[in-house]
């Protein structure tokens, strides 16, 4: 079965996040950050920060909202109960401090059939409110196609 | 830093980790959250989420490196699947650093399993 590749290139409407203080303490307390900052909001400021820095890989929570349309569009037609996570890159830019509003766009880079199967490769480029690129992600998904 | 340095992180999740990591995450794809599901998939149960993996690799860095904003980039390849009650250890050897920036290599291993290969990431320096 070959893989439909016309939605190379599509992107879809940005998405709007909020970072709020409980949820980076909640995601960093789920992955085991030890560092306060991420934690503790009074030491998050006494280290200089406005209020708790989100960990690195919270980038996952903010921008998986704009992933849904990709993942659920049929022009993709991806078959989920074949779908595994087959490389992740993520590239950073400044610190996403709790306050801060995030919008992220989601573009489809490039879907490939290589040994029976699909690649999907999603790109997720993420802007805070001054419109500096915070993370940029890349989300090959990988998809047995029989 | 120079380049041979190495560092690793050990973390065991407990048998409610992929539990706390839906919420905090937002995945609830239920291969992580219900064990009767996982095995009608054919998994030997519930099994740990990638970016949770990933999540103690970018940890392992920013701990040992300085801190978040050290972090500039990290890609990983997914293999296998982790599972909970059972040691992950992070290792990370530094292999070229030049005067801005380090150059990382990672893995992430259980039960002498790979479960992240080709784990690279840039540092700032």
């Amino acid at each position: 079965m070959a893989v439909n590749t016309d939605a190379i290139g599509k992107t879809y409407p940005p998405t709007h996040y909020a970072v709020g203080r409980e949820k980076v303490k909640e995601y960093a307390s789920a992955v085991g950050e030890r560092n306060p900052i991420h934690l503790d909001h009074e030491a998050a400021r006494a280290a200089g920060f406005a209020d708790v820095v989100a960990p690195p890989m919270f980038a996952v929570v903010y921008s998986q909202p704009s992933m849904l349309p990709g993942l659920f569009d049929p022009d993709l037609g991806i078959d989920f109960a074949h779908l595994v996570h087959g490389s992740q890159e993520f590239r950073w830019g400044p610190l996403v401090i709790a306050g801060d509003e995030i919008t992220t766009t989601l573009a489809i880079t490039d879907i490939s059939e290589r040994g029976g199967m699909g690649f999907y490769v999603f790109e997720t480029d993420s802007r805070n409110q001054n419109g500096e690129t915070v993370c940029v992600g890349i989300w090959t998904n990988i998809v047995r196609t029989g | 830093m120079v380049a041979g340095d190495t560092f690793e992180l050990t973390v065991t999740p407990d048998r409610y980790l992929t539990v706390r990591y839906a919420g905090a995450s937002g995945d609830f794809n239920p291969i992580h959250i219900d064990e009767e599901f996982a095995k009608q998939v054919g998994l030997p149960g519930r099994i740990l989420h990638g970016l949770w993996t990933m999540a103690q690799v970018a940890r392992a860095h920013t701990e040992a490196l300085g801190g978040p904003d050290k972090l500039e980039r990290l890609s990983v390849q997914f293999r296998g699947m982790g599972v909970m009650e059972e040691e992950v250890v992070v290792s990370g050897t530094v292999r070229e650093v030049d005067s801005e920036r380090a150059v990382v290599q990672s893995q992430a291993t259980q039960n002498g399993k790979r479960i992240i290969r080709n784990g690279e990431a840039t540092i700032r320096l």
